[in-house]
């Protein structure tokens, strides 16, 4: 657990003190520099440059705060949604939970990347979104969150209802119930503090998950849009001059991986000390 | 069972008339619209002849009659005209379909035998070297970016060592040879894509039958450790192992988008990439409507494959 947590929290601190590395070399991440394009590295640019000549280094570290930004929000957003459809369909039960796990069941059978690369092409103006919103440089954030969300909800969900509907027939929330405790009362102080330890576990595998399928997103050219840049839409641009410059394409991919990797390798680490059938291995 | 598998049928029938029109709706969100692209391709249309267009077209109708229009011609076996291939939608479905089937049933055939191999051998020896060593490849593996693994393959092997085709099927006189060496870089993606999360499945399936007390009982009577693992375990193990890989199969057809779309290959994903993104709203809308089927149709087997394989198993 110690080493990807570790993994995780140098990427993080890193792509935070982005501003601050950028200070230190003296240099702009958004800086274009048309006459040290794809340069190798030196003392200002530790990774070289881009093809339009910016630092890769702090392209880097740039697209890692917004790459980790989206993972987190969209995850706890996620979470939060699914938590609320669970504790609803558990412990309302009859209708509420046929329904709910209906639709759950309708968004798992749904093939998502095609369907969330319809909703990542709508034109936000056709929607109703008015026009300074719409075309503001933060809206593709936004967007992306908003789509992972959509259909990341129903982990937390299906997790969520099944601890729910454990824990609604103990007898310490009976107890709750006799003593006339309301409905929010329990299911915040009785039922949600058993089903947290699941649900952490989920959120943290999320995360990876999110972060690859933004980056899916992104180097399909629909998730993050110019002047922001992520680790997907720094591959996208990367893979034009793949041939000649391999490296600008292999940097966002190994971050990506490395992110991703240690969310997993947490995730299950966790799932392992919260989850006692499952002693300590590997 | 049948009269599960009829409702079931039923069910995923209504989902498709529901999906169809909430994707009608949505692509009709998407920029652009077919009036518009005339407009910029034939500069000499005045704003009469683009009322004429909108009225021939009857985007000037309300979204419901317009859908039930399209519907009504869907039924009865016409999905338009695509403009990005000039040529009915119901003709330029199928090849793709088959496409993609190929590509992705080569590559569930190859990451299910490794997976398989790899996933009861770790499960053997639990805890050991190498059970860590393929665990912890699992999790390199689902936490690669698909494209990114694409790229790389496409740098080494197709680039580098000019040893393999980057893109397309192969044409149509080179032959099964041809057709063969161009899957080989798509089917390997998709492979390491996929591989750790079976692997991961088959182990911990393996590691539940390898503890139950009938395998403590075969071992006791004498049975050799292969036949204790191939027979009485994996015979117990199959069954959740079989549900997951059905159900993964479902995600196949368009999971394998941007493998597609990174080797150029001719399939659904692609299809409904380009369809998308080339505002070809007869095309996309099939596409999507096509793929929708087939994923719960494959859920739907899987539902009915654990039943067949689990007698302990019955729907009512």
């Amino acid at each position: 657990m110690k080493g990807p947590l570790a993994l995780l929290s140098a990427i993080a601190a890193l792509s935070l003190a982005g501003p601050l590395v950028a200070h230190l070399l003296g240099a702009d991440p958004a800086a274009v520099d048309l006459l040290a394009r794809f340069a190798g590295p030196s003392a200002g640019h530790p990774l070289g440059t881009d093809e339009l000549g910016r630092d890769t280094l702090l392209r880097l570290l740039e697209g890692g705060r917004i790459s980790l930004t989206i993972g987190i929000a969209a995850a706890l957003a996620a979470a939060a949604l699914g938590t609320a459809v669970g504790l609803a369909a558990g412990y309302l039960g009859g209708w509420t939970d046929r329904v709910l796990m209906r639709l759950v069941d309708a968004v798992i059978a749904l093939p998502l990347l095609p369907l969330l690369i319809v909703l990542a092409a709508l034109d936000l103006n056709k929607i109703g979104i008015p026009h300074a919103l719409a075309d503001s440089p933060g809206i593709s954030l936004v967007r992306i969150v908003a789509l992972v969300v959509l259909v990341g909800w129903t982990t937390a969900a299906r997790l969520v209802r099944g601890a729910t509907l454990v824990t609604r027939s103990r007898d310490f929330v009976r107890a709750a119930q006799s003593l006339g405790a309301g409905v929010p009362h329990i299911l915040w102080r009785h039922i949600l503090p058993n089903v947290t330890a699941p649900l952490v576990v989920a959120t943290t595998l999320s995360v990876g998950d999110i972060i690859l399928l933004e980056s899916v997103l992104s180097f399909l050219g629909l998730g993050v849009q110019p002047p922001l840049a992520s680790w997907g839409s720094m591959l996208s641009n990367a893979q034009a001059t793949i041939i000649s410059s391999p490296l600008l394409a292999i940097y966002p991919g190994a971050m990506i991986f490395l992110t991703v990797i240690a969310c997993n390798l947490l995730g299950d680490a966790l799932l392992q000390r919260f989850d006692p059938r499952e002693p300590g291995r590997v | 069972m049948i009269r599960f598998a009829t409702i079931r049928l039923v069910e995923i029938a209504a989902m498709l008339v529901l999906m169809s029109f909430v994707i009608y709706g949505l692509i009709g969100l998407m920029p652009g619209d077919p009036i518009d692209l005339m407009l910029g391709a034939d500069p000499h249309l005045t704003s009469a002849d683009v009322a004429r267009l909108k009225q021939l077209y009857g985007v000037d109708r309300p979204l419901i009659e317009r859908y039930l229009a399209w519907a009504e011609a869907a039924l009865s076996g016409d999905l338009g005209y695509s403009r990005l291939f000039s040529a009915p939608v119901a003709a330029t479905l199928p090849p793709r379909l088959g496409n993609s089937l190929i590509l992705m049933g080569s590559s569930f055939a190859v990451a299910f035998a490794a997976s398989l191999g790899l996933g009861i051998a770790a499960a053997r020896r639990p805890r050991s070297r190498f059970d860590a060593a393929v665990n912890f490849s699992c999790f390199a593996g689902v936490s690669l970016p698909t494209f990114w693994v694409a790229l790389i393959l496409i740098l080494v092997f197709a680039e580098g060592l000019g040893w393999l085709p980057a893109s397309g099927t192969g044409g149509e006189g080179g032959g099964l040879a041809d057709r063969l060496r161009h899957l080989v870089l798509p089917v390997a993606t998709l492979t390491i894509a996929s591989v750790g999360g079976y692997t991961r499945y088959v182990r911990a399936a393996m590691r539940d039958a390898l503890a139950q007390d009938h395998i403590r009982t075969a071992r006791a009577k004498g049975a050799s450790e292969a036949r204790v693992v191939w027979r009485h375990a994996l015979r117990g193990a199959m069954v959740p192992i079989a549900t997951i890989l059905a159900l993964s199969f479902g995600s196949l057809v368009s999971g394998a988008l941007v493998t597609e779309e990174m080797f150029a290959y001719p399939g659904m994903g692609k299809l409904i990439f380009d369809a998308v993104m080339g505002n070809d709203y007869n095309l996309a809308l099939a596409a999507l409507l096509l793929a929708t089927a087939v994923t719960m149709l494959a859920n739907l087997a899987a539902d009915l494959a654990y039943a067949w394989l689990d007698p302990r198993v019955t729907y009512r």
